[in-house]
């Protein structure tokens, strides 16, 4: 073995440096391949959750610390300050409880109602809890890594929110863990409405965490500061009435087309340690299906 | 430059983990710009002292890993990985020769070939991207390059009496 190598390293005066050319411009045109062919959501999927398995055990690692200091300092909180948290939250509960009976009421008026208006029921959504890691991504992108994966029935696609609202939604999953973009994201965009109007429009990520924005309003468009954006559910994708964000600055100018609308996350995009997996499962939400005319055309396919 | 060196694969091998952890440990947020970037620095320092072992196939591995851990676009930090390992593989005989500071300024030189292959790459997907954020670590690596050639060296003398 020892003298392989010496071979190698002594032949490798005049022999390595093409040799090294070469594995040079075929690593960079497969990094290029790999790029462009990753840049198709979902094309390298299989590549990717694979090696994500592969660094699970490391970003736990990387995480150890920190949720180890969680633990000191739950299992080291006085006795007073539990007492403190167990009252606030108690009280919370309560209030919590009083908005649920009035909810229950509400949703079987508005089950009934949608009835009589044909349109079909919002079905019941599932959710699940996640833990987000300490780990940092790039600081490029809005991403965050969950500890649920396809173990836990997470799939690509499904939205995630925290208690204040939308946060994201998974990107890549993993058996143990997923990757989620969240809405901030450059690449990331979700349909909303206004939830005082009910106008609609998308809410497009800016990069920044805290900053969203809305670039297909028209100028005359009906948007104050301080209105709510809630999620439409159109495009199938993140259930509806979850809230967004809040409408931060409106800035018109009448030499253009379009109002420059930016608006504030609701979700705390960085400061959720838990977040919810939402296992939406929903009622299409468009046009209604053409009727059936004859019974030959209906019976094609 | 450096004489001795460790053989041990385990010690190539342990040493590449460490600095992708290192990658991902949370920092403040004001910090996370000014992030050393530690995979290039072992790989470059791999590089200088085995190239015959550690060159562009092991900086495509670990870019690869990077880019899965960092959750960017599959093949980014390849691409800079591969590139840097090529420069720092081809010149190695030079740069060991180098005195200190000179190499400590080519390692933000390479750094900064890195940072600009990120950023044009992320730009070409349609990510924004600010070239002056990348610049800190340009600084927090080549300041790092010292310490970590002198870590290494004593590592080494010491798994030798071992």
């Amino acid at each position: 073995m020892a003298e392989r190598f010496r071979t190698a390293s002594s032949g490798s005066l005049f022999l390595d440096a093409p040799t090294l050319g070469a594995k040079t411009v075929l690593f960079v045109a497969l990094a290029i391949v790999m790029m462009m062919i990753d840049r198709r959501e979902g094309a390298l999927g299989a590549v990717r959750s694979t090696l994500e398995v592969v660094v699970y055990p490391l970003q736990l690692a990387v995480d150890a610390p920190s949720s180890f200091g969680r633990w000191v300092g739950e299992n080291l909180a006085s006795r007073n300050t539990l007492l403190e948290r167990n009252a606030g939250l108690s009280a919370r509960e309560l209030e919590a409880a009083s908005l649920l009976q009035r909810m229950a009421a509400l949703e079987a008026e508005n089950t009934r109602l949608r009835e009589l208006m044909g349109s079909s029921a919002r079905l019941e959504q599932k959710v699940a809890v996640a833990e987000v890691l300490a780990v940092d991504l790039d600081p490029f992108r809005q991403r965050i890594v969950i500890n649920k994966g396809s173990n836990a029935g997470a799939y690509v696609g499904q939205p995630i929110v925290d208690a204040n609202g939308i946060m994201g939604q998974l990107a890549s999953v993993s058996p143990f863990s997923a990757q989620a973009v969240l809405i901030t994201d450059a690449s990331h965009a979700l349909p909303i409405e206004v939830n005082r109007t009910g106008l609609r429009s998308i809410a497009v990520g800016t990069g920044d965490i805290d900053r969203l924005e809305l670039p297909y309003l028209p100028n005359n468009a009906d948007v104050r500061e301080g209105d709510l954006l809630v999620s439409s559910g159109l495009g199938g994708r993140f259930p509806r009435g979850f809230p967004v964000g809040v409408v931060r600055k409106v800035t018109r100018d009448p030499g253009k087309a379009f109002a420059v609308i930016e608006a504030a996350p609701a979700a705390q995009l960085n400061r959720s340690r838990e977040v919810l997996m939402v296992f939406a499962q929903f009622a299409f939400v468009g046009p209604p299906a053409p009727a059936p005319q004859g019974g030959a055309e209906a019976a094609k396919p | 430059m450096i004489t001795r060196r460790p053989k041990n694969l385990g010690f190539l091998i342990g040493g590449f983990i460490v600095a992708l952890a290192l990658e991902v440990l949370p920092l403040p947020t004001w910090a996370e710009p000014a992030r050393p970037a530690w995979v290039v620095c072992a790989l470059i320092w791999w590089c200088l002292n085995s190239p015959q072992r550690v060159n562009v196939g092991t900086a495509f591995a670990l870019g690869i890993v990077l880019d899965v851990l960092k959750g960017t676009l599959l093949g980014q930090h390849a691409l800079a990985l591969t590139l840097v390992a090529a420069l720092a593989a081809r010149f190695h005989l030079q740069l060991r020769v180098f005195p200190l500071w000179q190499q400590t300024s080519l390692i933000g030189v390479l750094t900064l070939l890195a940072g600009v292959v990120l950023w044009w790459t992320d730009g070409i997907s349609g990510q924004p991207g600010n070239l002056a954020l990348r610049l800190p670590t340009v600084v927090t690596t080549a300041l790092l390059w010292p310490w970590l050639v002198e870590l290494m060296r004593s590592l080494a003398r010491r798994s030798e009496t071992f």
